[in-house]
């Protein structure tokens, strides 16, 4: 799918379960996102918005990060729901990458939410292990963390750990122009 | 009273309780008047017991206590032609002096006076093509192995029969093991082998008793003229039926294949030229070389020569084992010789993992090599599981996707692989949770496990999904989420 | 006369190709300068025909071919590239990656992995097919190197390296389908096979992280696939004065 090309698009970012590096990685884009901002209106980012509901009728949105919790999950339907335009931005929403390493643990009892959180904070705490547990504010792991596209349909796969400004930066501008990113070559491809 | 009865003391009939009948007709009649013998063919009416008395006539009976009285002029019975199992249900399987009065180890006699060429010059003549499966004509397998340039050849015979719903080979090693030896033999003095081996499957373990025990009777007699017949058996894994597979574990090593060329033909065991042959494919030579390659030729069609044996099962009343004149229709094996009421059968399984599903509307099919295989299925080694309306086809067809996934080697990525995508995309079908999206894309990676694959299991693991796919494409499609489910099995014929 | 066949003439993707008459397919591909994709294959071992990868279209085979184990012939029309290869090849790569634990950005040979480069090759920008998890071990019982079987594609190069190369035939496949496993010794940790002589040329050849020196973080092995047609160069050619 391409884009028409409005004069200014409604652009998002979104962050799940990932470690922002995708988003350095954008900002690594250092002046081409001066020509950025000029065709585009970032309406919804972790780096570059401060609204917290993401808005109906994007055009382009960069999904850094797998679905990993309930929060991830809520979220990923929604901007579907909302966006014309999904990519799966980097390797962890392309294929879940370092946050579905757990997924290992699935098949062991308790799964593999119950193994990380007993690793994470009851054996591998100093002080005060216990298991977190704030309903309604810290959100539920899922019990499999997903690569994106298999939770929505996705438009476009930008992978890379992450994948670089310069990456980014071909696969935008070809959107921009309303063409199908050139996604071939070690230049647009490669995990890690 | 002039009467002495013939007792299976098969597989089938063991398990039905044929030893209480056994024990009981001794009580009655005296031992002396009970033989054991091997497959009566009505498997699903066992135990089986046939009476032959004084005048010539002969009664079957099955049940422990002998309480069902068995038609023996019906079609299941009369259309059934015997080449392969002409002494299967009639001779003693442990006792080589019955087997020889019964006419065993002549036509080796007879064969070892003729030079080699004029052997194979006959099973050319036949017609006869290879029963495991794949139907190499076997003349042409034989010419090939004696015209290798080697001081010695081996032939090796795979009775490493593993489909499930298969039990021709079973029949044939329980029941007559030393047509299996003299078939062995003959092909042995033809291609110029001085040593043969048989590959048989650690599960069938009467079989590899009565075997032991005939190879032992034939040694001590000298009928195979020193060629050693060994027995190996394999350790429990189905892609060793496959031969390079199979000659790898008589080897020694990994039972897993590796790329052809070269044929066993040119290259297998040791390097030796090698003749590979399933147990029914060696079971039809002594008829053959005694009965000549031209009375062979004149039964079946103008492709598929001879007889086949069929092992019969699944929602039938009539299940067992049968040898049928190739070409005899599908309708003719399952509504006459079967039993089945017209519209009961909603498809017929022929092949096993490698096979295919043929839909009631195609009855009709004659059975032979091409028309089996022009509808998607294959003749195989001769399992036919008669489907009626009770089994939605996605769930057997991950059933035989299931049995590939256990049954790969792993070494080649597609089967390895791919097979465990295929289980879990028919998961998704049989659970009703499947989308559009996996309707094409089980049909992709079917597509490419059957091109990409290195043996046969792997390329022919995709059939049952893609059999089941061309005639019974609503049946997936019906499983497409849908919340609310309309029946998913496929309405049966009229 | 020495012996020796005449070279072939084969036709690959339209062009005409001289061949040794004992080459491969795939030597021949190569020598013309084209590619086509290996994972299993490695020059100096003994090719297997397992990963898939190199199969061709030759004009005439009713069914694809394995360029690796296939011999030239005079005449031959091969094609490396067609649309139904390059799908089948980036499925095969998806698999690949589905069927392990492959996690490019926290692996040894992260930007010097073989299966990374080909899934570039192949064009592969996500797997369409879900990843496995498969719980596998890691093996780091021996002093020098560690085996991770969770990065293993069952190329089964140390496998062959091992055996045919330093002949101590340390490693093998155990298990089945999609267990499968690389096994020491008698399905033995590492360390405790005495036959290994610590020579490392399975690390060198392994295409993955899964045989890795212990001393390498992340992104930082060195693999040297080249050194087994190295040695068994000069092995036949006699290059070492003690020979």
């Amino acid at each position: 799918m391409t884009l028409a090309t409005p004069p200014k698009l409604r652009f998002a970012t979104v962050w799940l379960a990932g470690c922002s590096g995708c988003h350095m990685s954008f900002l690594d884009l250092d002046e081409w996102l001066f020509e950025l901002a000029e065709r585009v209106e970032i309406v919804y980012s972790p780096v570059a918005s401060d609204i917290k509901v993401f808005p109906e009728g994007v055009d382009l949105c960069l999904v850094e990060g797998a679905v990993a919790n309930a929060d991830n999950r809520e979220l990923a339907l929604q901007l579907r729901a909302r966006s014309k335009v999904v990519v799966s931005f980097g390797d962890c929403a392309v294929s879940a990458n370092v946050p579905g390493m757990r997924n290992l643990w699935a098949g062991v009892e308790g799964g593999s939410r119950q193994s990380v959180l007993e690793r994470g904070y009851v054996e591998l705490a100093d002080t005060g292990a216990q298991h977190p547990h704030a309903p309604g504010i810290v959100p539920e792991l899922l019990e499999r963390v997903l690569p994106l596209h298999e939770l929505i349909p996705v438009d476009h796969f930008l992978p890379g750990c992450p994948p670089s400004a310069e990456r980014i930066r071909t696969f935008l501008e070809a959107l921009l122009r309303g063409e199908a990113p050139p996604m071939e070559g070690p230049a647009m491809l490669g995990f890690g | 009273m002039g009467v002495s009865w013939r007792c299976c003391d098969a597989t089938a009939c063991r398990a039905a309780g044929g030893a209480a009948l056994r024990q009981r007709l001794e009580a009655e009649m005296g031992a002396d008047r009970v033989k054991p013998v091997g497959c009566l063919r009505l498997c699903g009416m066992g135990p089986l017991a046939a009476a032959d008395y004084a005048d010539g006539s002969t009664e079957l009976v099955g049940g422990v206590a002998g309480e069902r009285r068995l038609d023996l002029a019906h079609p299941f019975f009369i259309l059934q032609r015997s080449v392969v199992l002409e002494r299967c249900g009639l001779v003693n399987p442990n006792s080589i002096e019955d087997a020889i009065a019964q006419g065993a180890y002549a036509v080796l006699d007879r064969c070892r006076q003729l030079a080699p060429q004029a052997v194979i010059e006959q099973v050319e003549r036949s017609g006869l093509r290879g029963r495991g499966g794949a139907g190499y004509p076997t003349g042409r397998k034989w010419q090939l192995v004696a015209a290798q340039a080697s001081p010695t050849r081996a032939v090796v015979c795979n009775a490493d029969e593993g489909d499930p719903g298969a039990f021709m080979d079973r029949a044939v090693l329980e029941g007559d093991p030393h047509r299996l030896l003299e078939g062995m033999a003959i092909a042995a003095h033809a291609v110029g082998a001085a040593e043969a081996f048989i590959y048989v499957r650690a599960e069938y373990a009467l079989a590899i008793e009565r075997l032991r025990t005939a190879i032992g009777a034939a040694e001590a007699r000298g009928v195979l003229a020193g060629l050693p017949i060994q027995l190996r058996i394999g350790a429990g894994a189905y892609v060793c039926g496959e031969e390079t597979a199979l000659l790898h574990s008589i080897e020694g090593g990994r039972g897993t294949p590796r790329p052809r060329p070269p044929y066993p033909a040119v290259s297998g065991l040791w390097g030796l030229p090698t003749l590979i042959n399933n147990v029914e494919t060696f079971a039809a030579v002594p008829a053959i070389l005694r009965e000549g390659g031209d009375w062979y030729a004149a039964m079946g069609t103008a492709t598929s020569k001879g007889t086949k044996v069929f092992a019969l099962s699944g929602a039938i009343p009539h299940t067992g084992l049968i040898e049928v004149e190739m070409g005899t229709s599908l309708r003719t094996i399952v509504e006459a010789m079967g039993q089945s009421p017209p519209g009961q059968v909603k498809a017929v399984q022929t092949g096993g993992p490698s096979g295919g599903c043929v839909p009631a509307a195609l009855l009709d099919t004659p059975v032979d090599y091409e028309s089996l295989q022009s509808l998607g299925s294959i003749m195989g080694s001769g399992g036919m599981v008669v489907i009626d309306g009770a089994m939605a086809m996605p769930e057997l067809a991950r059933y035989f996707m299931r049995f590939c996934v256990d049954e790969s080697c792993g070494k080649c990525l597609p089967c390895r692989a791919g097979t465990v995508q295929l289980a879990q995309l028919l998961d998704r079908f049989v659970e009703r949770r499947a989308t559009a999206a996996d309707l094409v894309q089980l049909e992709q990676l079917c597509g490419m496990v059957k091109a990409t694959s290195l043996c046969g299991l792997g390329q022919s693991a995709p059939n049952p999904v893609l059999s089941t796919l061309r005639f019974f494409r609503a049946e997936y499609e019906a499983a497409i989420a849908g919340p609310i489910a309309a029946p998913i099995a496929a309405p049966i014929a009229p | 006369m020495t012996g020796a066949q005449l070279p072939v003439r084969l036709s690959i993707n339209g062009l005409v190709v001289e061949a040794a008459a004992e080459a491969t397919l795939l030597q021949a591909i190569r020598s013309a300068g084209l590619q086509v994709p290996t994972l299993c294959h490695l020059d100096g071992l003994t090719p297997v025909g397992a990963c898939r990868l190199c199969l061709v279209v030759i004009e005439g085979h009713p069914k694809l071919e394995p360029a690796c184990v296939t011999a030239v012939a005079d005449g031959m029309v091969v094609h490396t590239h067609t649309p139904e290869l390059d799908t089948y090849r980036r499925m095969a790569v998806e698999l690949f990656f589905a069927e392990g634990n492959h996690v490019c950005a926290v692996c040894v040979a992260n930007g010097a992995c073989e299966l990374q480069a080909v899934a570039v090759e192949v064009g592969m920008d996500h797997s369409r097919f879900p990843y496995q998890y498969p719980r596998r071990e890691v093996d780091a019982s021996h002093p020098l190197f560690s085996l991770d079987h969770h990065r293993c594609i069952l190329c089964t190069r140390c496998v062959r390296v091992c055996d045919e190369i330093e002949a101590a035939h340390v490693w093998d496949v155990g298990y089945r389908g999609s267990s499968c496993s690389i096994i020491a010794g008698l399905d033995q940790p590492w360390g405790e096979v005495a036959a290994c002589t610590n020579c490392g040329k399975c690390v060198d050849v392994c295409p993955t992280g899964a045989l890795f020196r212990k001393e390498d973080g992340s992104g930082e092995k060195q693999p040297h696939p080249e050194r087994a047609q190295q040695l068994v160069e000069a092995r036949t050619e006699h290059h070492w004065h003690n020979q």
